[in-house]
């Protein structure tokens, strides 16, 4: 625990930008620390690392850590981050969205970001809601669930964001949840490790806004509900399709070995008998 | 690159090989008519010199692209027209706020909406200055011929460049699709990033500088760890709502530009030391104003041109020293009067307005027959 608190506080800011602006029980605290312990483990050094994050709770993560840091418009995170991509390909870049700024706002930038297979690493905190503007349905709202905006129960089909992605040809593809925070390193970990566009989505429990209204209880029952329906990938895929309820595979769901999009381009400025990075 | 001399070009060619000779080597943009022939024409010549084209999904992210190459220290550009133009507005918003060098082709159509893709317009001036939510400054250029396109394309990334902001080429569909025989300066002048001047430590990428300095932006890996965002941002760059701190964010943006007025603010005149009668034209339709001075004057009657090359910051105060030596002021342009009501704003002399939003370009004999009623 001494050793975990000392890996953050090195990636913090502290003397800028605390307090911050997340609610008590919220899982994006955990969801951070996932990160900062997976890039702790891949040696890189705080100057290789570029932090993009989108518009919301999630967004705000840029703001707390010592990295290279860019808090863009809501949903384009993705865009910006594929421009500094291509300027300067050395550079290992992190694009932190909630559910909303990815599949929403952003959901053309997302699927776009995906088939082209550029190689970033997403980190979706998806907490089945807007929080920050307080608590509106968003696409990741399970069907019946109450928001601000549906009062009276969604009446929209949530995604499944890492089957959306798989199908759009991310490179890899992984899931935990704050339950499982040490499974979220390792995914991050290997997110970050890969070639390729790769997304993990963290399942996060947003008690204040989603749990509050839908009488999920505590942040602890949240948590306890991620523990309870989380099922390992494999094992999941062994469920007789009537049986699934409201379990959900965790671990890694997609790893594939495909050029990216700079090896491809690469291709073609050497044709053109250019030279670059 | 290879220097040319003497060389078939359109406009929208011409633009695209000025940012090549500007250093620009990111260009991520969306097809839309009339400004597509840039990114096909850099798809082809930025491979060639290690650059990167990347045709993205829409604007908003070709926009969002241009800023994230342009912080990992690249020279980027993007272009588009009208409703492209309109979904741009949001990121061209945040690299105003963030104090992000770029450029942004805008070769207009006709609107609104879908308008007239095929048909020239001058009806962007307001957007090009308005466009984006709350209040902050832009530079907007305005050439009247291929060569300029050229020209100007260079001088808007050196101005980028200088003044660390988002620049907008607002290029009207005939001077991007026009065709001339031009021959390309020997010697052009490039802007680049100036380094930083002080150490990683004590670097606050948007401090207030005395005598105005601009805080270079550093390229994002190179040691100096900052945050960007379009949030109102104290001299660190991070968040604040501490009223001093917002006000000086703001008043910086602001008075980067409005202090260098006489530096940004380029204009035209032709045959006005003695004229009593000044058209205020830009873009195209400054050809077609040239060409009625030109008869007006073979008729006797004493008029005379001024051309805001640099549109926004708008020439207010040469406008006012022109107005008092001429008696009138004609202003056309291919919209209802978006830089009218400026001149008007700018002089309380007379001045009329040739208007037309029919996709045609203004004629000589239209800016006669003005004057001609006028005089009477």
């Amino acid at each position: 625990m001494i050793r975990t608190s000392e890996t953050m506080y090195k990636y913090l800011r502290p003397d800028k930008t605390f307090p911050h602006v997340w609610c008590p029980g919220c899982g994006i605290g955990i969801v951070m620390g996932a990160l900062v312990r997976a890039i702790e483990r891949t040696g890189f050094t705080k100057d290789e690392i570029v932090l993009v994050s989108g518009i919301g709770c999630s967004g705000r993560m840029s703001t707390y850590l010592d990295f290279n840091t860019l808090h863009t418009t809501h949903g384009r995170a993705l865009s910006f981050a594929t421009g500094i991509k291509l300027a300067n390909p050395k550079l290992n870049i992190i694009v932190v969205m909630g559910d909303g700024d990815a599949t929403a706002i952003g959901g053309n930038h997302l699927i776009h970001t995906c088939r082209r297979n550029i190689d970033l690493t997403a980190l979706i905190v998806n907490n089945n809601i807007y929080g920050m503007t307080g608590g509106q349905y968003s696409p990741t709202t399970p069907m019946e669930h109450k928001a601000s905006t549906a009062q009276y129960g969604s009446i929209e089909k949530p995604f499944d964001i890492c089957k959306l992605v798989e199908a759009c040809g991310a490179s890899f593809v992984a899931r935990a949840t704050t339950y499982h925070a040490k499974m979220l390193d390792a995914l991050l970990y290997r997110a970050i490790d890969k070639k390729g566009f790769s997304v993990v989505e963290a399942m996060s429990q947003c008690p204040v806004q989603y749990g509050r209204r839908n009488k999920k209880g505590s942040p602890v029952d949240m948590m306890m509900w991620f523990k309870d329906n989380a099922v390992s990938n494999p094992a999941f895929k062994k469920i007789p399709p009537g049986e699934v309820g409201e379990q959900f595979p965790v671990g890694i769901l997609v790893d594939l070995d495909e050029p990216d999009y700079l090896e491809r381009y690469s291709q073609i400025v050497k044709n053109a008998g250019g030279d670059r990075l | 690159m290879k220097r040319h001399k003497d060389l078939l070009l359109h406009g929208n060619e011409a633009c695209a090989m000025g940012a090549l000779a500007a250093g620009m080597r990111l260009f991520a943009g969306y097809p839309i008519t009339p400004s597509t022939e840039i990114a096909e024409f850099l798809s082809v010549e930025l491979p060639k010199v290690g650059g990167t084209f990347i045709q993205m999904e829409d604007e908003i992210s070709s926009m969002g692209a241009i800023i994230g190459a342009s912080l990992a220290g690249v020279k980027s550009m993007t272009a588009t027209s009208g409703p492209g133009f309109s979904l741009m507005q949001e990121n061209l918003g945040f690299a105003s706020m963030a104090e992000i060098p770029c450029v942004l082709v805008n070769v207009m159509r006709g609107g609104p909406s879908t308008g007239m893709p095929t048909r020239p317009s001058q009806g962007d001036v307001m957007q090009s200055r308005w466009g984006t939510h709350g209040a902050h400054p832009i530079i907007v250029l305005s050439p009247q011929s291929v060569l300029e396109c050229y020209t100007l394309t260079i001088h808007a990334f050196n101005l980028a460049e200088k003044y660390r902001s988002p620049v907008i080429m607002l290029m009207d569909g005939i001077v991007g699709h026009m065709w001339e025989n031009v021959q390309l300066p020997e010697k052009i002048e490039v802007i680049d990033r100036p380094e930083p001047s002080v150490p990683p430590d004590w670097y606050d990428p948007y401090d207030d500088l005395p005598g105005g300095e601009i805080v270079p932006l550093v390229p994002f890996g190179e040691g100096y760890r900052y945050h960007v965002t379009g949030m109102v941002h104290d001299k660190s760059g991070f968040p604040t709502l501490v009223h001093e701190e917002v006000e000086q964010c703001l008043d910086k943006l602001t008075f980067k530009i409005k202090n260098n007025l006489h530096d940004i603010i380029r204009i035209e005149e032709y045959m006005l030391e003695d004229a009593d009668i000044c058209i205020v034209a830009y873009g195209s339709v400054a050809r077609s104003a040239r060409e009625a001075v030109n008869i007006a004057r073979s008729w006797g009657i004493k008029a005379g041109m001024l051309r805001p090359i640099t549109l926004w910051p708008f020439p207010r105060f040469h406008l006012e020293n022109i107005s008092k030596r001429v008696k009138l002021f004609v202003v056309p342009e291919m919209n209802y009067g978006q830089v009218y009501g400026e001149v008007l704003k700018s002089c309380p002399k007379r001045a009329v307005r040739v208007t037309r939003v029919d996709g045609e370009l203004i004629t000589p004999a239209q800016i006669i027959e003005k004057i001609e009623e006028a005089a009477l």
